[in-house]
């Protein structure tokens, strides 16, 4: 019993709450928290694509008005986004460390598909965002987009970009994957943060549920209104 | 019935374990799972096998101390109901069980299925107790309690720290059980008290223990005999959110 570490309530220093297991739980919730809201409102200001031109476009010039405001927004993402993926692969690592001897016969009893590939449809998630930004944001994989790009016309390079099936599956596919990583998240946010009881837990698994067939139809008729020619360059 | 047996045998802590093969022959209907690897012991000794060692103590499931994963479960397929007091009947003739040990960092393998569970109790002396300095026995209903709060409170004070959660869990991860305790104590007006410290000391222990995190698989509340729900692990996440809100003293 003398050599073990044991802290007691009235000599115990509290550690710095970052490095606990539920202070780790509560920044992945404030940046996970901060991307739901942002996957809602990209989605919501892209759909405008089934508006018109004008409209979309409209929309992009809004944005870029923003001028160092839309910079502070896009490197306030960039952090929260790295915060999110350092803590989320520092914890599926002390997670696995946790059980180093596995189980010969494994079974999942209440856990969902979604919350058991967190960290993969994360990773997922993380190229994709590399591959968006190279691809729309900062025209290195399609350098012909340039001119559209600088005229500010989203609404043609949507639709230039997703007439390409590869560059489409690749977006349907990580839409998949978002939409799966987003049924999770949604309960687990009000879980880390206290605020469920008996009655919301079930109804918050729904509501998850829900919202990531929400996001998956919205953000999937983009590429298959292109795709169908439902929304066409004239 | 007649049963064939996949179960861990480990010599101590530094053996590396492998599954071995047992038949369980003639196991009666009736008898609860702790007996019929009793019935099984006493044929390995009558072979001069060494028996299987596992934990047990009050076979009437208040104890605690029982600790099976069979087939991938921690106390079994039945709801509610620990390994002593699941019985054979919920098995069939010819059937195939797998019997593992609580796998977690936390809880290192003892001999075959006994394992280590004192990280539990370090947890609890870094904090799951009342601090009563001086003085006698208060009168009882001297301190008023709402109904609400003595039920929440009696229904998280049904953990028999068994450790099942963390044989459940993914992550291996303590959380279920110190959010039953956290939380039994903060629903009444006496642990109150201390509730902001009491949070932070035992979760910092459950820390250095080596358990995982909570990644709200739910898999705990499942496989809990006492079926502790994971309301009390939210209920924990604020009270650790109050106290690191909370003033600082020193
Ligand atoms: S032996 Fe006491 S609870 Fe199972």
């Amino acid at each position: 019993m003398d050599t073990m570490q044991v802290s007691t309530m009235c000599h115990h220093r509290p550690v710095t709450a970052y490095k606990t297991s539920i202070g780790m739980k509560l920044l992945m919730g404030i940046t996970g928290f901060i991307f739901i809201g942002f996957v809602t409102g990209h989605m919501i200001g892209n759909l405008q694509v089934f508006l018109g031109a004008e409209k979309l476009n409209a929309y992009a010039h809004t944005l870029q008005s923003l001028g160092a405001l839309l910079w502070v927004i896009r490197l306030s993402l960039l952090t929260f986004f790295a915060v999110h993926i350092f803590f989320a692969i520092k914890l599926y690592f002390q997670n696995r460390a946790s059980r180093p001897v596995k189980y010969v016969k494994e079974v999942n009893v209440e856990s969902t598909f979604s919350s058991r590939i967190m960290i993969w449809s994360g990773l997922a998630m993380f190229s994709f965002v590399v591959y968006h930004l190279m691809h729309f944001t900062l025209i290195i994989t399609n350098p012909e987009y340039a001119v559209l790009k600088e005229n500010l016309d989203v609404y043609s390079m949507m639709i230039v970009g997703f007439s390409n099936y590869w560059i489409s599956a690749v977006y349907m596919v990580a839409m998949i994957f978002l939409a799966l990583h987003v049924n999770h998240a949604v309960f687990s946010v009000f879980q880390t943060f206290g605020l469920t009881n008996a009655k919301w837990i079930p109804l918050l698994r729904r509501i998850g549920n829900i919202y990531a067939l929400i996001i998956l139809a919205g953000y999937l008729s983009m590429p298959v209104g292109v795709l169908l020619n439902i929304i066409t360059l004239h | 019935m007649n049963l064939t047996l996949y179960v861990w045998r480990q010599k101590n802590a530094d053996d590396k374990g492998r599954m071995e093969k047992y038949p369980a022959k003639n196991i009666s209907s009736h008898m609860s799972f702790l007996e019929m690897l009793d019935v099984v012991n006493e044929d390995l000794i009558e072979q001069g096998v060494e028996p299987i060692a596992f934990d047990h103590d009050c076979r009437e499931g208040i104890c605690g101390m029982c600790s099976l994963v069979v087939n991938g479960r921690p106390h079994g397929p039945e709801k509610a109901t620990t390994i002593c007091q699941l019985h054979m009947r919920h098995f069939s003739d010819g059937d195939v069980i797998y019997i593992e040990p609580w796998r977690a960092k936390a809880f290192p393998v003892i001999k075959d299925l006994v394992v280590d569970r004192s990280a539990i109790d370090r947890i609890m002396a870094a904090g799951g107790f009342v601090s009563i300095n001086t003085g006698g026995v208060p009168d009882a209903n001297a301190i008023p309690i709402s109904k609400t709060d003595a039920d929440t409170a009696m229904d998280a004070a049904a953990c028999i720290g068994c450790g099942a959660c963390v044989a459940a869990c993914k992550n291996a991860s303590g959380m279920l059980f110190v959010a039953a305790k956290v939380s039994q104590f903060a629903h009444l007006p006496q642990g109150k008290v201390e509730a902001s410290q009491r949070v932070r000391a035992m979760i910092d222990q459950m820390d250095i223990e080596g358990f995982g995190n909570c990644t709200n698989f739910q898999e705990c509340e499942a496989a809990c005999p006492k079926e502790i729900s994971i309301k009390f692990i939210a209920k924990m996440n604020r009270e650790y959110l109050k106290s690191s809100m909370a003033p600082t003293k020193g």
